[in-house]
């Protein structure tokens, strides 16, 4: 992609009065040679993918390949049938999240957005859409594109790696390119978009990446709900008109400087936070036999 | 970096570096052999030896081995497919010093008799480097076709391919050298621009002193 930063996409955007999505369609068509169908076509099979992922995730049998984790999305989704504290969209959302990352954990095919441990967290977001608010499918995958768009930048000015920039890199990105997709989705501009972006990040800036046995399970997955919370509420907030005050290359740059001072036994190597509590041990013997790492 | 790295790769979970990486791995092996794998012997090095039963790490490199790519739903009962098909197998949980946390040693054998012996790292995001190949060093990626010659070292033979390569108008973009002693066997890994022209490596096998050449393709 040929922008460096948000801001030059805001503004591309703003100047031929388009989406930020159909900017980034526009760029990758010429960048990748290829026409825009085909790319909207390839979209729309990661989309399918991640339905599908969705659907098979809420099997309560199922059981990831270390037997720590499943069926918790099938009980969310249960739950959710009675409204819940945040009402049915927000409790099902948070079911669709869970039931991707048990997938992913129980070896199921999913798409990493934009890694493996995080990919609940826009398909639990859109596929809410579509179901509870009758999005029409277009508009999603055109979402997807500024979603990507917004992770591409986040992967250059920072990081969207756990072992490089702890889970604010692998969540807080997934939530800040959901965050963005969803204001332009909901019919934001460009700047909203962009503040969406930002406000999802500042939430989740400073947040480690410490799996229990080194498994991309706990305390992933649920750390997938928190991060279509954070999603839909900073989409809620830009689409109010509230704006962050720091601009969202710079909150982008702020992540990757918490994220290059995290300490090493914080970021992916399990050997701190969550994963060095005594729980986290018995499990890691439990699943692993006793053994030195 | 394009759209599709960052919403993508489809995959198979749970993680891009133990399985992703690993079925591509395994893969590689698969490629090489050019053969039915019968058995594979598999030692694994580091994170992968501490952790592979939990990420399926064993599953994927099976897989691989059986040919499939890292988004195949088979991946999770791979190793019930390969008892089914006849493919032994076993892993050992070993140290190779110097080497990426994420490392795994295969040592494959086809059903007529052909052997291949690779080693390689998982090195994130499902990226593989594959430094060796039946024991000798290579830097191979899976990201550009790579052809592979297996050489005697002597005057000319690497002037014979690379201008056989410039005549069928294929375009190096990496080249590299290795040989176990003067003389001896060596082997050329050669990245090339785009996908290799039909018969290359059957017309690179008639040069002098070329022993084999295979080509693996982007994986």
């Amino acid at each position: 992609m040929e922008y460096l930063t948000i801001q030059e996409l805001v503004e591309t955007a703003e100047k031929k009065k388009m989406s930020i999505g159909a900017v980034v369609l526009e760029d990758q068509a010429v960048q990748m040679e290829q026409s825009k169908e085909k790319l909207l076509s390839q979209m729309e099979e990661n989309l399918r993918v991640m339905e599908k992922a969705v659907e098979s995730g809420m099997d309560p049998e199922l059981r990831s390949t270390s037997g720590l984790t499943g069926g918790d999305a099938w009980k969310m989704m249960q739950y959710a049938q009675m409204g819940g504290i945040t009402g049915s969209f927000m409790t099902k959302a948070m079911a669709r999240a869970l039931a991707v990352s048990e997938y992913n954990a129980a070896m199921g095919k999913i798409v990493a957005a934009p890694t493996a441990g995080s990919c609940g967290i826009m398909p639990g977001c859109l596929v809410t859409m579509m179901e509870e608010h009758q999005i029409p499918r277009e508009k999603i995958i055109e979402g997807m594109f500024t979603a990507a768009g917004f992770g591409i930048v986040i992967a250059k000015r920072a990081s969207i790696a756990g072992a490089q920039g702890g889970c604010q890199a692998e969540c807080g990105s997934a939530a800040a390119m959901t965050a963005a997709a969803l204001t332009e989705i909901m019919g934001g501009t460009p700047k909203q978009a962009a503040d969406a972006c930002a406000m999802a990040i500042k939430n989740q800036l400073g947040l480690v990446c410490d799996p229990v046995a080194g498994l991309v399970e706990i305390p992933c997955i649920k750390r997938n709900v928190g991060g279509i919370m954070i999603a839909f509420s900073a989409a809620d907030m830009a689409l109010a008109g509230m704006e962050s005050k720091i601009p969202v290359d710079e909150v982008i740059d702020a992540m990757k400087e918490v994220g290059d001072s995290m300490p090493c036994a914080m970021k992916e190597t399990a050997q701190g936070g969550l994963a060095n509590t005594p729980t986290a041990k018995q499990m890691k013997e439990q699943v692993f036999g006793k053994k030195e790492v | 970096m394009n759209v599709f790295d960052i919403i993508g790769p489809v995959m198979i979970g749970p993680s891009s570096s133990h399985t992703a990486g690993a079925v591509r791995l395994g893969r590689v092996a698969w490629q090489i052999l050019e053969d039915r794998p019968v058995k594979a012997v598999i030692e694994l090095s580091g994170s992968f030896a501490q952790t592979y039963k939990g990420h399926g790490t064993d599953k994927a490199l099976i897989a691989g081995i059986m040919g499939m790519d890292s988004y195949d739903e088979r991946i999770r009962c791979s190793l019930e497919l390969a008892r089914e098909q006849g493919l032994e197998y076993e892993f050992h949980e070993v140290n190779i010093p110097d080497t990426h946390p994420n490392t795994a040693h295969i040592f494959l054998y086809g059903e007529s008799g052909k052997t291949a012996d690779i080693q390689g790292a998982s090195v994130g995001g499902g990226n593989i480097l594959v430094e060796k190949i039946n024991g000798m060093d290579v830097a191979y990626t899976g990201q550009s076709t790579t052809i592979l010659v297996r050489h005697y070292d002597r005057p000319g033979a690497i002037a014979a391919v690379t201008n056989f390569m410039a005549y069928s108008d294929v375009n190096i973009g990496n080249f590299r050298l290795s040989r176990q002693k003067k003389g001896g066997e060596a082997i050329m890994t050669i990245e090339i621009d785009g996908a290799a022209p039909e018969g290359l490596t059957e017309q690179l096998k008639v040069l002098p002193h070329v022993i084999s050449a295979i080509i693996l393709k982007v994986i």
